[in-house]
């Protein structure tokens, strides 16, 4: 039982003073504006005690608990995303080395049109040029506490998009180097959770499985929020790092019958979802469905206002913005989230590649589903259900995919069929 | 305490490689009209570094200060890679500030980037080039690349279409390439002012009755994406196996480096997986509208 230890419930202020002490800039759970977001934790009353939530199709709201839960609630409405991977960034700062003369403008050429190269070169002096540089990141390395299963699992989905690949997002690269990891095995899950069927929770894998690195450093599981007396954490050991903060905090070994009542609140977590999605079969399902008649019925209640991809946890599509002052003097360049909701994102002269919402929708859903596998070896959604929660419509991703599937097991002719909007059946099951 | 984490100079440093964000910076040294709306800028770097050298295929991003930057394909020699060169179209805010811009401006250049014609494959075999429009600049280094060894292939044809005669890229050039290389160089208008003499209809025409052999020729594709999708379907309707028909594909790029998942198109990054791809792969993309 080396690697596991007991926390009571008042130690952890212990462990956050511990990560501070470290040197850690310590993101979990917090309360904001009637939501739960990721935020900065410098002590234990930061986090959302005794706060529940319900979270349905198009529907958020916290409730009160009626125990001292620390963690007694399911997906946040932000995940740790905007931790490593903000909403804005900037790539570049450029400056203009000398400012733009009249003289330059008008040495413009004056081409013909026989096919060669007829202008000569500037006779201005003063060439317009301009230096860039990188912002530098001077930020102390991140300790997630409280991330749950789905989050660090996309944590990880995103190690191999953003920092896995032949060229890196740099910002990522850093911020999310030498990152500690508190997880927390999920023990509330939501109406709208699917992560037992995902394979991505409630109970956080031990390893990376695309790596085979630790998931995470410490891994705590509630127990017993409702018992004072008995409220405590099991502590899990998943790195040496780990070890050395644990053994370095008001911890106890921990017995047999630990370990498995630890395992008794995912196991009940698990129980309690009644979304899934099968996993196994659904990135077929959906390359099959490329002309289904089932994306003109989605589209009808599909706002493309962009939401579900904003809360998805492993959406990482961006666009860039520049940003000059009124001289031209100096410019930005921002690295902004953008959205294949938007029919902006597939523009180009002429007009957009994806034009209507089903097709946008299309592209969302295959992507997160389907071509994901291809392109990364893992699918793209991780069961935190936030896309049901926050979608104003109410869209089910699950349902869905059951559908697709279904109309594809059922042979449905795709193009031009007509099925009736009456079809949306949640699968309980 | 522990050290804070490291830089973005130390995560891009320890790819090996420069950073891919950063645009170098090259001065427009001539600027050369060549049809209306269509320019070709000649760049040379000022930053003293080396020339930038590329593979036939490949794009950069240009950057205009200030106003935005796009991917564009590089139209020159990749024998000779300086100056760079691109032949671009005046469509939007960038390009409009690209082609406007006056000999001596500076504009910032990432790349290259993305797949290659790698046309030496069709070594020993027929070549059939078809384009139209502005399509012909990304395929003229692939053009080049096969005149430079031209005894290595067998016939070599130049399908050209464009939508007036005013409208002729490269039309000099062209006759070059077919009074001293020996290419085949057949072209079409689809409108014509009264009184034209050269042939009129769409470039996909001339496909089944160009002279060349289907079974031993690779065929390299440019255009808007209708005019790729049903030349590759005439050119494999003639016999041409759909892996040797490669296309160069559009699509929005914000990165050009496979991260800002602007250019997806199903499982490929066009940016990273392409811009040139195989009709093999492709056929399937293309049939589905709006995919």
């Amino acid at each position: 039982m080396d690697d596991i230890r007991l926390l009571p419930a008042t130690g952890l202020e212990g462990l956050i003073a511990q990560l501070r002490s470290r040197g850690y800039r310590v993101m979990g759970p917090t309360l904001r504006d009637d939501a739960i977001v990721t935020g900065e934790i410098r002590s234990a009353s930061d986090l959302p005690q005794g706060v529940g939530d319900e979270q349905d199709p198009a529907r958020y709201r916290l409730r009160k608990r009626d125990d001292g839960a620390y963690f007694g609630f399911a997906a946040p409405a932000q995940s740790s995303k905007p931790v490593f991977f903000p909403a804005e960034e900037v790539i570049w700062r450029g400056r203009r080395d000398t400012a733009v003369t009249p003289d330059s403008a008008a040495s413009a050429s004056t081409p013909d049109n026989a096919g060669n190269p007829t202008t000569a070169p500037a006779s201005s002096p003063h060439d317009p040029g301009f230096t860039v540089e990188r912002d530098q990141l001077d930020a102390p390395p991140i300790a997630l506490l409280g991330v749950r299963s789905c989050d660090l699992r996309a944590v990880q989905i995103h190690d191999k998009v953003l920092a896995g690949r032949t060229y890196i997002d740099a910002h990522y690269v850093t911020r999310r180097e030498a990152t500690f990891v508190v997880a927390v095995a999920c023990s509330d899950p939501a109406a709208t959770c699917f992560c037992a069927s995902m394979g991505t929770g409630p109970r956080p894998a031990a390893t990376d499985p695309a790596t085979g690195e630790p998931s995470y450093d410490l891994l705590l599981t509630e127990i017993a929020p409702s018992d004072p007396d008995r409220h405590h954490f099991v502590l899990e050991i998943g790195t040496e790092a780990g070890r050395d903060v644990a053994h370095a905090i008001d911890t106890a070994p921990a017995e047999f019958d630990d370990q498995h009542e630890a395992l008794a609140v995912t196991a009940h977590a698990a129980s309690q979802q009644t979304r899934r999605i099968t996993a196994a079969t659904v990135r077929d399902d959906l390359r099959a469905s490329a002309e289904s008649s089932r994306w003109e019925d989605v589209a009808s209640r599909c706002l493309s206002c962009t939401n579900c991809t904003l809360v998805c946890p492993t959406c990482f599509c961006t666009t860039v913005e520049d940003v000059s002052d009124l001289t031209g003097a100096t410019a930005e360049r921002h690295r902004v989230w953008d959205s294949c909701f938007s029919e902006d994102f597939t523009y180009i002269h002429g007009g957009p590649t994806r034009e209507s919402v089903k097709a946008r929708y299309r592209q969302w859903i295959t992507h997160k589903l389907s071509s994901w596998e291809d392109q990364f070896g893992m699918l793209g959604c991780v069961g935190c259900g936030r896309c049901i929660a926050w979608c104003p419509a109410g869209i089910d991703i699950t349902e869905e995919a059951a559908a697709l599937g279904r109309m594809r097991a059922g042979g449905v002719l795709p193009t031009g069929d007509h099925v009736p909007t009456g079809d949306h059946v949640t699968v309980t099951s | 305490m522990m050290a804070g984490v490291g830089t973005i100079a130390d995560a891009v440093a320890r790819t090996g490689r420069a950073d891919p964000m950063i645009p170098r910076r090259f001065a427009i040294t001539r600027v050369r009209q060549d049809t209306r709306d269509t320019f070709t800028l000649l760049l040379d770097p000022v930053d003293g570094g080396e020339e930038m050298t590329f593979r036939a295929g490949q794009f950069t991003m240009l950057h205009a200060f200030g106003v935005g930057e796009v991917p564009i394909s590089i139209a020159g020699d990749p024998r000779h890679p300086a100056p760079l060169e691109h032949t671009i179209r005046n469509v939007g805010a960038v390009t409009r500030a690209l082609v406007n811009a006056a000999p001596g401006t500076e504009i910032g250049v990432r790349g290259p980037f993305g797949t290659s014609w790698d046309a030496a494959d069709a070594r020993g075999h027929d070549v059939v080039f078809v384009t139209g429009g502005i399509g012909l600049a990304p395929l003229r280094p692939a053009i080049l690349d096969v005149l430079a060894e031209r005894d290595s292939y067998g016939k070599v044809l130049l399908l050209y279409g464009s939508r007036t005669p005013d409208d002729i890229l490269y039309g000099a050039q062209m006759r070059r390439w077919a009074d001293l290389d020996g290419v085949n160089v057949q072209m079409t208008v689809d409108n014509a002012p009264h009184g034209y003499k050269g042939r009129v209809g769409f470039v996909t025409e001339l496909i089944g009755r160009a002279g060349f052999d289907p079974r031993r020729a690779f065929a390299f594709v440019c255009g808007p994406e209708g005019m790729m999708r049903a030349a590759a379907s005439a050119l494999v309707s003639r016999g041409v196996s759909p892996a040797r028909v490669r296309l160069s594909m559009e699509r929005s790029m914000k990165c050009g480096i496979g991260l800002c998942g602007h250019c997806q198109l199903r499982e490929l990054f066009v940016c990273v997986d392409g811009p040139v791809l195989d009709y093999a792969r492709l056929e399937p993309l293309m049939d589905v509208r709006e995919l």
